[in-house]
């Protein structure tokens, strides 16, 4: 029986209806009222399940307001609850109380779309900037997104920390590295951190506005966009969506060549993550290391799939390349150097007192405030989270794949490394089992337009964590909304508490240890 | 520390020549360049990375240009901190409307005479996120571009070669 569905069912009493747009059918979505949105999200804490996301959608082309989704998630089972709110009547009860996410998808929704949050305790804009025109909801259907928006006079006020000695430094948006723009505020007495604020969304886009005017099919291709690291990760999981909504069969040849990239991206990932966080240790030697076995990975992934991140190589229905037995013994040979060599850095890495010293204890997010603010990914992982859709949600081939998740619990710099270095080994280890496995036939099928008013619903684990997409089409079939929710959406929280108490020296390499993805979260 | 030594041993130098796709123009710009930066910039070209919007595929192959592999170093050339010690700025976009502002501060704050480069699909011509509310599209429709580097991503060795041709050309 499923434990969400039974936490729920008494709060819900006889007021509901059940969306049955939505696909694919194992995950069940009720439309409730707006009083029993609120009433949900207890019933839901209660039960000890996660936000996974939460978005709103302007469904004034079928008549309606806008739609105002929660989805929750308890191990392996996902929930979506779903209020309305009519055009003249644009808010919602605030989740706040019961789940910290809802804090940052809440102001997004409200910056974005133009429904508020009723109680929630901040409402200043976020990704939107001050400086744009209070009523631009680039979300709504009325908004046109094809003009530049004038600039308007404001301010963005800061938390701010006041006493003796304390004082403020501000970072970026441009940092000083090869890095992506956000700004940083940090309150500090001393060396130590009082408090940091992350103020995000420079690298605003658009995106979700964006695929409202592509082609379903074209739509894959700016998925994978959304984050340039994580090109196979998002462009999967928007195909995932689309496929369970027209019901294609994707051919489980391609699914196994998915799954192959997904694992290909990892350890690329998972590499260059490591070194760049001994080298934000001053510890350069693993930097040129690691990048160098990346770059062997990387020229792999050229010379076999024609792109070194094999980008768009993921298409809806399937896959654009294959591989042959030449490819395969390719693979393994490589694979075969980069672990014999990875090991022996491992080593180094572990025997190494100075960088021990840094990265133990460092950066601690402790298992129960992972939990509040709903982590994914390694950064769940690393605090005593076992979360990971490849086995708790396991779509194909990891249905027919063991896949061992490191856990571990103390939270700091060190075990976000170690879960790297476990799930390089791991991936590893499912990329030969795919390899022995991988199962003959088509590459890819015709995967078709999905009915109107139809919504499908992906969760895929990428690199850094859980991606969620959800699409839904619109009365003319086009895509009417296409919600994607990078890990960094959430993780991004866990960086806040984490580097409280630390020094500030010792931000860059709290931050590069979660990594995560600005383009990612202001999509 | 031992196997720390070992390691660097055993992995010898593995700065490449560039892969022949690019080899053959690059050692004839390469050549010519390191005469360029030589004269021109006493042996260093300074540049920094200004992402101005990008997914941060871009960002990563920068980055690769930098590992033991290509080594951009040999040719004189390494990535600064801060605008101010730039002699080019390497501008990944699509410029969003949000960076707008700092990308023109970034700008203003490297001393003259500079380079601007605009690497990427989306910082040559905004790339698949095009022009709409949040995105102003390419990179010269807010700042003035000397050179471009096309691909989503360049490969390192096409960032690199196209840094060497934008020099040489001046």
């Amino acid at each position: 029986m499923s434990v969400l569905i039974d936490a729920i069912t008494p709060v819900l009493g006889s007021d509901f209806r059940r969306d049955e747009g939505l696909h694919p059918s194992s995950i069940v979505s009720y439309i409730v009222s707006r009083e029993k949105f609120a009433e949900a999200s207890k019933a839901m804490k209660k039960a000890h399940a996660l936000l996974a996301a939460e978005w709103a959608a302007d469904e004034t082309l079928f008549g309606r307001g806008f739609g105002i989704y929660a989805c929750y998630r308890w191990g392996a089972e996902y929930l979506i609850i779903k209020t309305e709110a009519p055009l003249d009547d644009a808010n919602f009860p605030s989740l706040t109380k019961n789940f910290l996410p809802a804090y940052r998808f809440e102001r997004q929704i409200h910056s974005l779309m133009g429904v508020t949050p009723a109680g929630h305790p901040d409402l200043r804009p976020w990704i939107k900037f001050e400086d744009w025109p209070e009523d631009a909801w680039p979300l709504r259907k009325s908004f046109d997104a094809s003009k530049p928006m004038p600039r308007v006079f404001g301010e963005y006020k800061f938390v701010r920390a006041e006493g003796e000695g304390v004082y403020e430094i501000p970072v970026g948006p441009v940092h000083a590295g090869i890095i992506e723009p956000g700004h940083f505020r940090f309150q500090a007495v001393g060396e130590d951190i009082l408090n940091l604020e992350e103020r995000l969304g420079y690298v605003h886009k658009g995106i979700e506005k964006r695929f409202e005017s592509l082609s379903w099919h074209e739509g894959s291709r700016l998925a994978g966009r959304v984050s340039g690291d994580t090109t196979i990760a998002h462009s999967l999981a928007y195909c995932m969506a689309l496929e369970t909504m027209t019901g294609c069969k994707v051919p489980e040849r391609a699914q196994w060549l998915r799954a192959l990239f997904l694992e290909r991206e990892r350890i690329a990932n998972h590499l260059g993550d490591l070194g760049a966080i001994c080298n934000d240790a001053a510890f350069a030697f693993m930097l040129y290391q690691m990048s160098r076995l990346r770059e062997i990975m990387l020229r792999t992934n050229h010379k076999l799939f024609g792109h070194r991140f094999m980008m768009d190589r993921i298409i809806p229905g399937g896959v654009t390349v294959d591989i042959d037995s030449e490819g395969k013994e390719l693979i393994l040979e490589e694979l075969r150097k980069l672990l014999k060599e990875f090991n022996k850095l491992v080593i180094i890495y572990d025997e190494n007192s100075s960088l021990e010293d840094r990265v133990r204890d460092t950066g601690i997010l402790i298992p129960d405030k992972a939990r509040d603010i709903c982590a994914v990914g390694i950064v769940a992982r690393a605090s005593g989270l076992n979360l990971d859709c490849r086995t708790q949600n396991p779509f194909p081939p990891y249905d027919r794949v063991e896949v061992n998740v490191p856990v571990l619990i103390s939270g700091d710099v060190h075990a976000r490394a170690w879960v790297r270095v476990e799930e390089v080994r791991e991936s590893i280890r499912i990329i030969r089992r795919i390899l022995e496995t991988l199962p003959s036939g088509g590459i890819s099928a015709e995967c078709g337009i999905p009915s109107p008013d139809a919504s499908g619903f992906s969760a895929v684990e990428g690199w850094r964590g859980e991606i969620i997409y959800w699409l839904q089409a619109g009365p003319d079939g086009g895509i009417n909304r296409c919600m994607a929710r990078d890990p960094s959406s959430v993780n991004w929280l866990g960086l806040e508490q984490a580097v409280l108490g630390n020094i500030v020296p010792d931000f860059p390499l709290c931050n590069k240890s979660f990594n995560q993805s600005y383009s990612g979260h202001d999509l | 520390m031992i196997r720390i030594l070992k390691q660097i041993i055993r992995t010898g130098i593995v700065t490449e020549e560039l892969p022949p796709e690019v080899d053959a123009e690059i050692t004839e710009t390469g050549a010519k360049l390191e005469e360029a930066i030589k004269k021109r910039f006493r042996r260093s070209l300074t540049i920094r990375q200004v992402d101005a919007g990008s997914c941060n595929g871009c960002e990563l192959e920068i980055h690769a240009i930098n590992n033991p592999i290509y080594n951009c170093e040999r040719f004189g050339i390494h990535f600064t901190a801060s605008p101010r010690f730039a002699d080019m700025l390497l501008v990944t976009g699509p410029v969003t409307r949000n960076m707008e502002i700092a990308l023109h501060r970034t700008y203003n704050s490297t001393p003259s005479p500079k380079f601007v480069v605009a690497v990427g699909d989306c910082g040559c011509s905004g790339g698949i996120f095009g022009e709409s509310y949040a995105s102003i599209g390419s990179v010269d429709k807010v700042i003035p571009v000397d050179a471009y580097i096309p691909g989503c991503p360049p490969t390192p060795a096409a960032i690199l070669n196209g840094i060497l041709k934008a020099v040489g050309e001046r």
